[in-house]
């Protein structure tokens, strides 16, 4: 399988605080892959860093061929990187499907806004929005603003999508329904990076784990293989229901 | 949007209509009243329609948007007198120069988010008012007296009126279309994405450096060319009339009194405005206390009625909302 | 040589009463992220509370101080119930057209009243001087009593009981409201205390040149240049930053036309903003 990202030793501090330590990983073209750690590992900030929130201190981030280190977050996108928030992040006074249509037009495909249209519906209806398209975003849901979240990066027809922590907040109805729809987007061909809590949930969809512990790599490997690590356990001792759980899900 | 997908709107033809009959109603009768109050009308709506287009699409607040309309009355004024050039080459050179020096500026300040970009704006005016008066072509602070036969190529000063009549309520008509073209456009809706949520937007592709700095420039460039006309009518120019802030205030409370973010109510909210500003200077009462009104109105539509006119009309009457833009 | 020196202890003088200006500006929108736009108007109420005080009754202009802090607290309480109250939380635009409208509502008021005339309060004080240059006592006491004024407030914040509560509520209203701090109440009187600042200055600014009725604008943007420099919410930057623009203004004087002067300051504000957004003497927002 090709390279579809590629993180070479990115490191980024805040003030006193290292929040990735030259962390080197790839993620594979078609594969899910899960990123967990403890709160705090930095897997937030390495989404910033990818998508160009933030420019990293050292390091260089390859995004498909293409040296993306410190670009834009808007270069980034129209390259076919798409993100989800974890604090979600609707245009309020916009419908869902202007929402969408945002996602779609300024995306990988630059489409025009009649085109966009089109995508951006698809997107809403394979996020399960169908019936919200015309609704406000401001009047949705928790759990419709992050299908929201989903759909409008969706729309934009990434090759690679960012998904931080889609099934917080979620009850375990909603978490169902979102896994199938993870699972569906990448049916689709979409090569996809998360960012998940629910031990079980990533455990279960990810092709393979990349462990976090003070932006750093601690592990990397099948999720059963990084269950058993040692080290991952005593990352987790802290917090021994994530840690049972971990064992649980491998 | 293409204009032909435009014009298959009821909206678009609303539009025109109103337009129509603004430019007509004086014609009539040869009411020459009439027409300078329109005159006044078709100004007010030129800044504020513009002025939406970086508040109520956008999401900046434009405290100097008076700065384009001066510049823009300086430079025609200017080639008018010194160089004698026709009045429609003066405007048009006005409105570009103008919006290419928006455009510039905007690159920079634009790199100021939401309420610093709304006080460096501030500082514009006082910037070019600085320029004016210190630059000799333009007569420093005594400003530009347009000598008498410069009416004559428009057929003497009385049909010059109105030929000036005509062209400013054609840029107040192009203003309005300008202001619907782009927000039924790409371009628009990327705009509106800013306006509620920068750092989002961003993150989905819009290129914000870029629209930001582009709606600043196209927002300058019809204003120029009705500060041209206006300053072209008055035969005089001088620093303190340009750049005159009230007229900039005047231009928000407008916007905001019709519904921020909307074609229509832009429109409304200038006339109800004039009309009110009328009153008011009629009435020996309140003559004096022009700001203070038009303070209390603002104050009362942020507090209470955000969304001005055509947000109360939406709400009421939701059906509205699929015709008026 | 010692021109330079002169300059520049002046301009100290002067930027202490800068900074305190600032300072009443800086500490409502460190507090609850609201520029007031009626700073400078309340600046210019200041002055015409001292004209009125001193040239009108004859009283000594320093009496003044009492009466313009207790009507400047007043003022600002009440500016908080009409624009700020339903602001707060909303877009920090919204505050920003609240504030502006109220303050077209004084311009409006005040120039109906008192017209654009200059005016001017002559203070007798015996000046200070160091070999051919005099600085005069005005400008001299002006500054102690700006530093004074400012030391008080910075005490009040670090060390009474209320002052911890506004710094509370500054860090995280939620968690203040949490703790049993009434957050509305502590709003109202940072309001309160900025605009009774923002008068106090101006009152001072009356004694050392003369005002009209449209002079807030000016000593507005001052304020924001000072804000810009000395990190936003944060008073003792203001002050620090307040001596660096009296300083610069007095350097540049000489040699600038005036009517360039408030460009200048504008110029920096901009860059201050591009270059350094949180401010050049604070590493951090929040600083209060």
């Amino acid at each position: 399988m090709s390279v579809l990202l590629d993180l070479r030793e990115v490191s980024k501090r805040f003030g006193g605080l290292q929040a990735v330590r030259n962390l080197s990983f790839d993620v594979r073209q078609g594969e899910i892959l899960g990123l967990i750690g403890p709160n705090g590992a930095g897997k937030s900030t390495l989404f910033n860093l990818i998508n160009g929130v933030f420019a990293p201190d050292h390091g260089r981030i390859i995004f498909d061929g293409i040296d993306i280190t410190g670009e834009r977050p808007y270069r980034v996108a129209r390259y076919g990187l798409a993100r989800t928030h974890q604090i979600v992040q609707p245009l309020t006074n916009l419908t869902v499907l202007d929402n969408c249509t945002v996602g779609a037009c300024f995306g990988r495909k630059n489409l025009p806004l009649a085109r966009a249209h089109e995508a951006a519906r698809e997107a809403i209806a394979i996020a399960g929005l169908e019936n919200r398209a015309a609704m406000l975003a401001l009047n949705l849901t928790i759990a419709e603003k992050k299908r929201l979240e989903l759909a409008r990066a969706l729309a934009a027809q990434p090759k690679l999508l960012l998904l931080d922590e889609v099934l917080s907040g979620l009850n375990p109805t909603e978490v169902e329904h979102m896994i199938g729809v993870v699972r569906r987007i990448r049916e689709r061909g979409v090569t996809i990076l998360i960012i998940e809590h629910l031990m079980q949930a990533i455990m279960g969809l990810s092709d393979r784990i990349v462990v976090l512990n003070f932006g750093q790599k601690l592990a990397e490997g099948l999720p059963a293989e990084v269950a058993r690590h040692p080290q991952v356990i005593e990352a987790y001792l802290g917090d021994p229901k994530l840690a049972a759980e971990l064992q649980g899900a491998g | 949007m293409p204009l032909v997908r435009l014009m298959r709107r009821p909206f678009f033809w609303i539009l025109a209509l109103a337009i129509a009959v603004f430019a007509l109603a004086p014609v009539f009768g040869n009411n020459v009243a009439l027409r300078e109050a329109l005159i006044l009308d078709a100004v007010y709506i030129t800044l504020a329609s513009n002025l939406n287009l970086m508040l109520g699409y956008a999401g900046y607040i434009n405290f100097g948007s008076i700065v384009f309309f001066g510049l823009g009355g300086y430079t025609c004024v200017w080639l008018v007198n010194s160089y004698h050039w026709p009045l429609g080459a003066s405007l048009l050179v006005a409105g570009v120069c103008v919006s290419v020096l928006a455009l510039i500026f905007g690159l920079g300040i634009l790199r100021l988010r939401g309420a610093f970009f709304a006080l460096a704006t501030v500082g514009i005016v006082e910037a070019v008012q600085a320029f004016a008066e210190n630059f000799t072509p333009w007569g420093g602070s005594s400003g530009i007296y347009l000598s008498g036969d410069i009416f004559t190529p428009l057929g003497g000063p009385a049909r010059a009126l109105w030929v000036i009549y005509f062209m400013m309520v054609a840029v107040m008509g192009l203003s309005l279309y300008l202001s619907y073209a782009i927000k039924s456009s790409k371009f628009g809706l990327g705009l509106l994405a800013i306006g509620q949520n920068e750092d989002a937007a961003a993150i989905l592709g819009v290129p914000t450096p870029l629209y930001k700095a582009l709606v600043y420039s196209a927002s300058a460039f019809l204003p120029a060319i009705a500060g041209g006309l206006y300053f072209f009518k008055s035969a005089f120019i001088q620093p303190s009339d340009a750049f005159d802030l009230t007229l900039s205030t005047e231009a928000l409370v407008v916007a905001m009194l019709g519904g921020q973010g909307t074609v229509a109510g832009v429109a409304i909210g200038a006339f109800l405005y004039e009309e009110l500003r009328g009153y008011l200077l009629t009435s020996s009462m309140f003559a004096n206390f022009q700001l203070f009104v038009s303070g209390a109105l603002l104050l009362l539509i942020v507090l209470f009625f955000p969304g001005g006119l055509m947000g109360f009309i939406y709400r009421h009457f939701p059906r509205t909302q699929k015709v008026l833009e | 040589m010692l021109g330079v020196l002169a300059s520049i202890i002046d301009g100290v003088l002067v930027g202490l009463v800068y900074g305190l200006a600032a300072m009443g500006l800086t500490l409502i929108w460190g507090v609850m992220d609201v520029i007031n736009l009626t700073h400078g108007t309340m600046i210019v109420a200041g002055m015409f509370g001292l004209y009125g005080l001193a040239s009108a009754v004859g009283a000594p202009p320093y009496l003044a101080l009492p009466p313009v802090l207790i009507g400047g607290f007043l003022a600002g309480v009440l500016l908080y119930w009409v624009a700020v109250h339903r602001m707060v939380g909303r877009p920090p635009l919204m505050s920003l057209l609240s504030t502006f409208s109220i303050n077209l509502m004084l311009i409006g008021l005040g120039t109906s009243i008192w017209g654009t005339a200059l005016f001017n309060v002559e203070v007798a004080l015996p000046g200070f001087s160091l070999g051919r240059y005099t600085f005069p006592g005005a400008h001299i006491l002006a500054a102690v009593l700006a530093a004074l004024i400012a030391a008080s407030l910075y005490l009040f914040l670090q060390r009474s009981r209320l002052g911890k509560a506004v710094r509370a509520v500054a860090n995280n209203r939620e968690a203040a409201e949490l703790v049993g701090i009434p957050t509305t109440r502590v709003l109202a009187i940072t309001v309160g205390c900025g605009v009774a600042i923002a008068g106090v200055a101006g009152m001072l600014i009356g004694t050392l040149f003369p005002f009209t009725i449209l002079s807030g604008d000016s000593y507005q943007l001052k304020s924001f240049v000072v804000t810009a420099l000395g990190g936003f919410g944060n008073p003792v930057g203001a002050l620090f930053a307040g001596i660096a623009l009296g300083v610069l203004e007095g350097a540049v004087t000489p040699f600038v036309p005036v009517s360039w002067t408030l460009v200048i300051e504008f110029a920096l504000f901009v860059l201050v903003l591009v270059v350094f957004p949180g401010g050049i003497f604070a590493a951090r927002r929040g600083a209060l």
